[in-house]
């Protein structure tokens, strides 16, 4: 732990005139999760690719396991498992077929050759599927196949690029938790990058969001909500029965409440927005106020809130494309931002 | 799932990583390559359907040079008499082509096939980035797609050329020349080249074109192009060219002649048969005209091997080279290609 197993140095790629990854710099230690999250397009794939010296950068270096990943990527690639967001396998050859092809790459001798893969095929969860032709399989299973041939040369690091795309959620869970129990069994650094929030925030130890090229931030999820929200990192939604009377008597004496810092009441919901979690409080004092409570909602902030904010300012800076979008979120924001 | 976790720590603990670093046997990441390949080609049916192809024109060439053998060997007018075995690959009633003329038709149909789909398929099949986060070099997998379709055509002429060797003992018992035995290895050699030109260009348009129709049709195109329409084309332009008076000095009638020829040799065919031709056929002494100053003297015998080695090894380069021209262009633009697009 604490060794720097990836890093990024003002990486750019450049496709003609688009600036596809701008001056990224990341590193990422021995036996982290690291999310790279955004939305699609953000330059995440090719980020990767540079990583794995398939793509070359404009400028700028990709140190990966030490090495150099633009002028040794075969050495980086044997370190490094990938696994691409788009899966293919030779449909024509059955599932063990294809994984003993990719065993053999990567200079797994004969003797173990078939036991490593049937056993690997196992871990995934596809002892059942062994001889079937990978033409027949979903695309869950695919998905599994990948991390099975991801698996099978025992990398350093792994690298998945949309690893949940296409599998239902039940799905998603089971393979997630995997990742997440090989990384800490094996000490195996795992990049993911994905563009849905909460399976990221499950499994990732960091996560580093990604707009249009750039990495606009990075850590964990509740420095991230700090950085952000600044001090106001729970929101305490309370919905009552009937609507309040007397808005603003309730108003100041809410306030007087520990901890509380703003307060809003629409018809029947007053929202807290809270430096610290005082949620028996509120309620406490609602309920000696004889008001009926009809639900009471915590929220703490997630990626999703984090991202959106993160799209808030991307958009009020090109004001001129997706109008509508911009004015749903600041309304959206406003709510429980006052 | 969760049950099959357990194994996890022995599939990846230390004893097995030291067990691998002792076992040092097994095969580099190109041969690999080359071997699934071949086992691609040889379980596809484009491979059965063309090699069912040929076998039928080999025997159909074979019964009829067998049938005829005894009148070719028997022809005193004919100084190839005495290379029986040349003689069952060269010799024809008229009703059906020599073998060697159907190579030159069939051969570049075969390379196509072997090679259309080369690149292309591995893309669409999206195999193609995840071969490409393999440790292998991405030059390797163009070379293995070429070799691996090199050493089945070879295979496929070497044994048709031996299955036609054998036929040839034991119906005529006569013992093989080693200048015959030479010339035969030289023709399949020739044909091997001549298909792995044609397969060359067809792994550079899979490489070009990311539809696999887009890149066999255009082959096809090429393909047709040189063995009909080129020769037309020269023709037509030399014909233009030639003055209109009925009379030219024998000296420029020549001169015209040589151009047409050498205009011709731009085309793989051209230069495929007239080296086969030489090879098979030892009595042929040049590829050109002569004058009839040239052939005074000359007696009518067959030359030796290596004259006739000397004959050909114009073609014989300018062939090989048209290949390389060809796998260099698909390697350039292989690896300047941005592997996700």
């Amino acid at each position: 732990m604490g060794e720097n197993i990836i890093e990024l140095e003002g990486l750019t790629k450049n496709y003609g005139s688009v600036r596809a990854v701008d001056n990224l710099s990341l590193t990422i230690k021995r036996g982290e999760i690291f999310g790279l999250l955004g939305p699609n397009g953000a330059g995440k794939t090719t980020t990767i690719l540079m990583m794995l010296g398939l793509s070359e950068p404009t400028s700028g270096k990709a140190w990966v396991c030490g090495v150099d990943a633009t002028k040794n990527p075969i050495a980086v690639k044997r370190r490094v498992g990938y696994m691409p967001d788009s899966l293919g396998f030779y449909g024509n050859m059955t599932a063990l077929e294809n994984l003993k092809y990719v065993a053999r790459l990567n200079g797994i001798g004969e003797g173990e050759l078939e036991e490593r893969a049937v056993k690997t095929l196992s871990l995934v969860g596809l002892e059942k599927e062994v001889h079937k032709k990978t033409a027949a399989y979903s695309r869950g299973m695919k998905q599994r196949l990948g991390l099975a041939d991801v698996l099978i040369r025992e990398p350093e690091v792994i690298i998945l690029d949309e690893p949940t795309l296409g599998i239902d959620p039940s799905g998603i869970r089971g393979f997630l938790t995997l990742i997440r129990q090989l990384s800490r069994e094996q000490g195996l650094t795992v990049l993911l990058s994905s563009h849905h929030l909460h399976q990221v925030q499950q499994v990732c130890d960091r996560v580093g969001i990604f707009v249009e090229g750039r990495l606009l931030v990075q850590g964990n999820i509740k420095t991230l909500a700090r950085e952000l929200f600044g001090e106001e990192s729970y929101v305490i939604s309370v919905s009552l029965k009937n609507p309040l009377p007397h808005l603003e008597n309730y108003r100041n004496e809410l306030l007087q409440l520990p901890g509380v810092k703003q307060v809003e009441i629409s018809e029947n919901t007053v929202d807290f927005s809270c430096v610290e979690e005082v949620t028996p409080e509120i309620v406490r004092f609602l309920v000696h106020s004889g008001l009926d409570i009809a639900g009471v909602h915590l929220k703490e902030f997630g990626l999703d809130e984090i991202y959106q904010r993160y799209f808030e300012s991307q958009s009020t800076n090109n004001v001129s494309d997706e109008k509508h979008i911009d004015s749903f979120q600041r309304s959206f924001f406003k709510r429980s931002k006052n | 799932m969760k049950s099959t976790l357990i194994h996890s720590r022995d599939l990846f603990s230390k004893e097995a990583k030291t067990e691998k670093s002792s076992q040092q046997r097994f095969a580099s990441p190109f041969w690999v390559m080359v071997r699934k390949e071949v086992g691609d080609h040889i379980r596809s049916w484009r491979l059965i359907v063309m090699l069912i192809l040929i076998v039928l024109t080999f025997l159909g060439t074979m019964s009829i040079s067998l049938g005829n053998i005894r009148s070719a060997v028997g022809n005193l007018q004919d100084p190839d008499r005495v290379f029986v075995y040349l003689k069952l690959l060269t010799t024809s009633d008229g009703t059906l082509p020599t073998f060697h003329t159907f190579i030159s038709f069939l051969g570049p149909l075969l390379g196509i096939s072997l090679g259309f789909d080369a690149v292309n398929a591995e893309h669409n099949n999206r195999t193609l980035i995840r071969l490409m986060a393999q440790p292998v070099y991405r030059d390797n997998l163009l070379l293995a797609k070429f070799s691996a379709a090199l050493i089945l055509v070879s295979v496929l002429f070497l044994s048709l050329a031996l299955l036609m060797v054998g036929t040839g003992l034991l119906l005529t018992g006569v013992p093989m020349e080693p200048s015959e035995a030479l010339r035969i290895l030289g023709f399949v050699a020739m044909s091997v080249i001549y298909v792995g030109f044609w397969l060359s260009l067809s792994i550079c348009l899979s490489v070009r074109f990311r539809n696999a129709a887009t890149s066999a049709l255009t082959a096809m195109g090429i393909w047709l192009f040189l063995t009909v329409f080129y020769q037309i084309i020269v023709n037509l332009i030399v014909s233009a060219m030639l003055p209109q008076s009925g009379y030219l000095p024998p000296e420029q009638l020549l001169s015209y002649n040589n151009l047409m020829l050498s205009l011709l040799r731009l085309a793989p065919s051209q230069l495929y048969s007239d080296a086969v031709t030489t090879l098979l056929m030892p009595s042929v002494r040049s590829l050109g005209p002569l004058t009839m100053e040239q052939m005074a003297g000359a007696i009518p015998t067959p030359l030796p091997v290596k004259e006739s080695f000397m004959i050909v090894w114009p073609q014989v380069s300018g062939l090989f080279a048209a290949t390389t021209v060809c796998f260099a262009l698909a390697y350039y633009l292989f690896m300047r290609r941005e592997i996700r697009t």
